[in-house]
């Protein structure tokens, strides 16, 4: 006897106890899926949708946590309220309660609008349409609060969610069938529709656009300014962090996607559970590293100078681009969304590859646009349903080959 | 209607509903999204094109019988050009800032396909007044979408409608503003142009299902 069904006994046994609501929506988070096979000899898995879309949940929980930790530290740190965290990851200067209430309140918010938002669209399509509520925005409400910078103002986050799923998804019939991932699309539109609240060396300390207004006003304070890594090597400047520093994720950035650390456990364990793929995630950061040492080799070879503007962050060591910014993130969470992403093997290779190519590419040479991950895995999106019809094409083509060669 | 018969007014009613060369037929593209960041470029592109379409339907409607039908297209293109040129040169003389703004759109109504679409499929086939209808009916189809269009991009891109701030002061904070609202950039850049196009698109089909395609 399974697990599943010892569950499914223990709820049937356990029928009018008080508490059993609280257990059967574990039950139900965990393992009822909306639809299974009751009899008949057919494959009988507890993988669903559902399923699928919790275990990437808590693969972000993580992040979610450790990016609260981070916007109070940040917060701290530019405030001069704390000396700059030693000792890495498990610096105690870092995991203090005071770093996580600053973070708690400024990240629950957004998670509450992000699902409050979306959800309600769903329910909404859902009952116009006449079909149950999908679980697609379990997973896109909680990826959201991750990759917006810490002070996006609430309003904007709903506008750009309500944006997200009705253009990106629901229009095209909802979960399955959207051609773009729904979170990217709502990253994108808060980009190109509100891009000084989305870029900049403010707003990714909270309180530091505040701060700039007060210093507007007149009042007699110190300006603070929490660039990123990517920002600054875009300006040509030196970058004030430790590559531990950015492996560990103790840097600014949008709220979950600063750890490294943290987003190759999630990956790992997505890889596991054979939820994510790996061969998606693989072949992106090989494609992440070919551009890279291609800059390099750029700059080695001496076909650039130091006062080009692309010097800064052609000349950042290829590998070091698969720990700043939001690759490392994107890669994990959005390119290996299995409804926006290629579906054949050889395919997710192509378009892995491809997403790593094109996000350095974008970051080196469009400073303005660091966020070359989010433009290349969109980019890629639309293009993943061609490469797939190649690919499937290409072995149609290769058996009848191999057919003719037969019966000639 | 007294003035006009029934077919008549169905030759300008059409257009504007049910068989909107935009939104139906899916002409006329180009120039919606590119010069609708502005209402007011919007008003004047859209009586540019009445100009055009309805003069230039006429007058290739009564040259119908006499221009060889070899060489048609040329025909109507040079007659597209002479009151696109007309239009350029007045608007250049009259408004000259909004013809910068304009640019080469206006000159690029040669190529909108709601013109030569007209022409070839209703003037050359019936008399002038018949055509004239057409041309204003068709024009005004496209207006009406060019002004929603424009509307909406100009009032959130912007925070204002012809020029005039109607949501407060952006810099000075004041109305709208200071309540922490802010213009979407995202209104001004074309691709917004096309998904708010669709999005009249959609709302008119579920309206009206008989114009769901398969």
């Amino acid at each position: 006897m399974g697990l599943k069904s010892s569950l499914h006994n223990f709820k049937e046994k356990n029928k009018d106890k008080k508490w059993l609501p609280a257990f059967s929506a574990i039950h139900t988070f965990l393992f009822l899926p909306n639809e299974t096979t009751h009899n008949g000899t057919h494959i009988k898995v507890a993988d669903d949708l559902k399923r699928t879309m919790n275990t990437v949940i808590m693969a972000m929980v993580p992040c979610l946590i450790f990016g609260m930790f981070n916007a109070g530290y940040q917060h701290h740190l530019a405030f001069g309220d704390i000396q700059q965290a030693t000792g890495g990851f498990f610096s105690s200067a870092f995991w203090t309660m005071d770093n996580f209430m600053v973070g708690f309140w400024k990240v629950i918010p957004l998670v509450i609008v992000s699902y409050g938002v979306g959800l309600a669209i769903e329910i909404l399509f859902a009952m116009k349409n006449s079909h149950e509520v999908e679980e697609g925005y379990l997973v896109t409400g909680m990826l959201v609060p991750l990759i917006v910078p810490i002070d996006t103002p609430l309003w904007m986050l709903a506008v750009a969610v309500a944006f997200g799923v009705v253009i990106g998804k629901e229009v095209f019939g909802g979960t399955g069938m959207n051609i773009l991932n729904p979170a990217l699309t709502i990253r994108a539109f808060l980009f190109f529709a509100y891009p000084t609240w989305m870029s900049g060396d403010k707003v990714w300390v909270e309180g530091a656009v505040e701060r700039d207004q007060m210093i507007a006003a007149g009042e007699n304070l110190d300006a603070i300014s929490g660039e990123t890594i990517l920002g600054s090597l875009a300006q040509n400047k030196e970058v004030g962090y430790e590559v531990m520093d950015m492996f560990y994720g103790l840097i600014p950035g949008s709220v979950g996607e600063t750890s490294v650390l943290l987003i190759l456990l999630a990956g790992l364990f997505l890889i596991f559970t054979k939820i994510g793929s790996w061969r998606i995630m693989l072949s992106s950061a090989i494609g992440a590293l070919v551009m890279g040492l291609i800059f390099n080799g750029v700059v080695s070879s001496g076909w650039i100078t130091e006062s080009s503007k692309f010097y800064g962050l052609m000349s950042t060591e290829f590998w070091h681009h698969l720990l700043i910014g939001g690759f490392a993130f994107g890669t994990v969470f959005m390119a290996t969304d299995p409804v926006t992403a290629s579906q054949t093997n050889k395919g997710k290779w192509i378009y892995g590859f491809l997403i790593g190519f094109i996000s350095i590419m974008i970051r080196v040479f469009n400073p303005a646009y660091p966020e070359g991950v989010m433009l290349a895995i969109l980019l890629m999106n639309v293009f993943a349903p061609t490469i797939d019809h190649y690919v499937v094409q290409g072995n149609v083509k290769r058996r009848m080959k191999r057919l003719k060669v037969k019966t000639a | 209607m007294g003035l006009l018969s029934k077919k008549d007014a169905a030759l300008i009613k059409d257009p504007l509903a049910d068989n909107n060369p935009i939104t139906i037929q899916v002409l006329g593209i180009c120039s919606a999204l590119a010069i609708t960041a502005e209402l007011e470029a919007s008003i004047v592109m859209s009586i540019s094109v009445l100009f055009v379409l309805g003069v230039g339907n006429v007058v290739i409607s009564l040259m119908r019988n006499i221009i060889p039908s070899k060489i048609r297209i040329i025909v109507q293109l040079i007659v597209v050009a002479t009151l696109v040129i007309i239009v350029d040169l007045v608007l250049k003389a009259f408004a000259y800032e909004l013809s910068k703004t304009l640019s080469v759109f206006v000159g690029l109504i040669i190529t909108n396909c709601i013109i030569m679409g007209r022409f070839e499929a209703f003037a050359l086939g019936n008399g002038p007044w018949k055509s004239f209808l057409d041309g204003i009916g068709n024009a005004l189809g496209y207006a009406v979408i060019l002004i929603i269009v424009g509307f909406f991009r100009e009032l959130l891109g912007s925070g204002t409608l012809l020029g005039i701030p109607v949501l407060g002061d952006p810099i000075e904070k004041t109305g709208l503003y200071s309540i922490g609202y802010e213009n979407n950039g995202f209104m001004l850049l074309s691709p917004m142009a096309l998904i708010v196009v669709g999005i009249i698109i959609w709302v008119q089909r579920s309206r009206n299902k008989a114009l769901v395609e398969d």
